[in-house]
């Protein structure tokens, strides 16, 4: 159904080949969150792996500085319609937290756990391979806290929600567990390429 | 006899038609839309809006909800003509009452508030993001007027103000709840810092819900002020406009 009148403002096509479904460009970099950021302190912080409620390793702000380094540079796409082009991370890959804990992803799936306690679910599938980053640089400097910082998850192929923010660990689960937003309605997986806004889209 | 068909899930769009237009401020109107859906909004939750042109090109945009289950089988969105909006644009100039609009909803639960979640209530709003608070207080006045509210609103001038006559009159006319309207580009020029906060929090006690919605600089000044006032973090709940 065509809506009366509106004829709309359409990008120009090299951006709208970029933009997912129901998507558009911003040049802000708009701030999403359900509370306050929470206070985090780098004397104490700690990124921690755990296998259901059991440690499997931790890591302290220097240890985790010591990590070997990644960058990533592209688009991300919020569920909340904005999508922001050309952004250029950097932080410790996935894989990279793997081999430094010198295991292998016990499970296909985990929680992303923030200070804030916020959590959101992510196939471990779309983590290795370079796809996903706990990043802790945003255009060349450490991440504002506003977006997310210190360490924020990077998984730019996903609604940026799934990115949880002042991450402090991944819970490996069993299964695929909802997290926040995913037990209020939100899509188990998040494909901005196949508009997954919302359970059963 | 025919059974009804089963209601939609909230996440399909549906068409709803525009019922009402009116002008609130200068910059914003109101718009009353027939959904299936009119009464089981939460105040604070919004919808979703995809416009279709005739080549089929859509935008969709988010828009928070300012009625609270009111009985009249319509919602009221309440939206700002931003410069240059591609949607907003078009609900300023366009939109009049008979035209469908696709939509779909009520969405989120984070930011919303019920009786259930008691009080007290503090609210605290910059511009438009008065709006999804607006349904807080309506719901408020409807079902729990004995739960304990304030508002603290930031507004450039009071003819940008939204909603103010219908704010000044709950003020004045509902026991229990208060108002603190801030003004920042005229009269006393003040915004929204530890006194407001300290004022609105001496009428009201310690808040058990504490929402913040407004744009980003506002949110993130306004969270620091409750944070520091000694509100439990967990007790805030923010939602920021723009972008």
């Amino acid at each position: 159904m065509a809506t009366r009148g509106f004829t709309g403002r359409r990008p120009p096509e090299t951006t709208r080949e970029r933009l997912p479904p129901g998507q558009h460009l911003t040049d802000d970099f708009p701030v999403l969150q359900i509370g306050p950021n929470p206070p985090v302190d780098l004397a104490t912080w700690r990124f921690t792996l755990r296998e259901g409620a059991r440690p499997i390793r931790s890591w302290t702000w220097d240890e985790f500085g010591a990590l070997p380094r990644t960058r990533w540079g592209g688009d991300i796409h919020c569920v909340t319609k904005w999508s922001k082009f050309d952004t250029a991370w950097e932080g410790v890959s996935f894989d990279d937290l793997m081999a430094a804990a010198g295991i292998a992803a016990p499970t296909d799936f985990l929680l992303a756990e923030g200070y804030d306690d916020y959590t959101t679910n992510v196939p471990v599938a779309d983590l290795v391979g370079g796809k996903g980053m706990v990043a802790t640089h945003y255009d060349g400097r450490p991440i504002p806290p506003d977006h997310g910082g210190p360490a924020r998850l990077l998984v730019p192929h996903l609604y940026f929600w799934k990115s949880a923010k002042w991450v402090k660990g991944l819970r490996f689960t069993q299964k695929d567990e909802a997290g926040f937003w995913e037990l209020r309605g939100y899509h188990m997986y998040g494909d901005p390429w196949r508009e997954q806004r919302f359970d059963g889209d | 006899m025919t059974e009804p068909p089963p209601p939609l899930p909230w996440t399909a769009w549906r068409e709803a038609t525009i019922t009402a237009v009116a002008p609130i401020t200068p910059r914003v109107k109101s718009f009353r839309l027939a959904v299936d859906f009119a009464d089981s909004v939460r105040a604070g939750q919004h919808v979703d809006v995809r416009l279709t042109a005739e080549d089929g090109y859509q935008a969709q945009r988010s828009y928070s909800i300012a009625s609270a289950p009111d009985g009249s089988g319509t919602i009221e969105l309440m939206i700002e003509a931003l410069p240059g909006g591609e949607v907003s644009g078009f609900f300023a100039e366009v939109a009049a009452v008979g035209d469908a609009i696709e939509l779909r909803g009520p969405i989120g639960g984070a930011f919303v508030w019920g009786p259930e979640d008691g009080g007290p209530l503090l609210l605290v709003g910059g511009g438009s993001g008065i709006v999804p608070l607006l349904a807080m207080l309506r719901l408020r006045a409807r079902v729990a007027p004995e739960i304990p509210c304030r508002l603290i609103y930031a507004v450039r001038t009071r003819a940008e103000a939204i909603a103010l006559a219908e704010l000044e009159a709950r003020a004045r006319d509902e026991p229990g709840f208060g108002l603190s309207l801030l003004t920042t580009r005229e009269g006393a020029a003040r915004r929204i810092d530890a006194d407001a906060v300290a004022g609105a929090l001496a009428g009201l006690g310690d808040p058990a819900r504490v929402f913040v919605c407004g744009s980003n600089p506002f949110v993130a000044a306004a969270s620091e002020l409750l944070l520091a006032a000694g509100i439990a973090p967990a007790r805030i709940r923010t939602e920021r406009f723009g972008g």
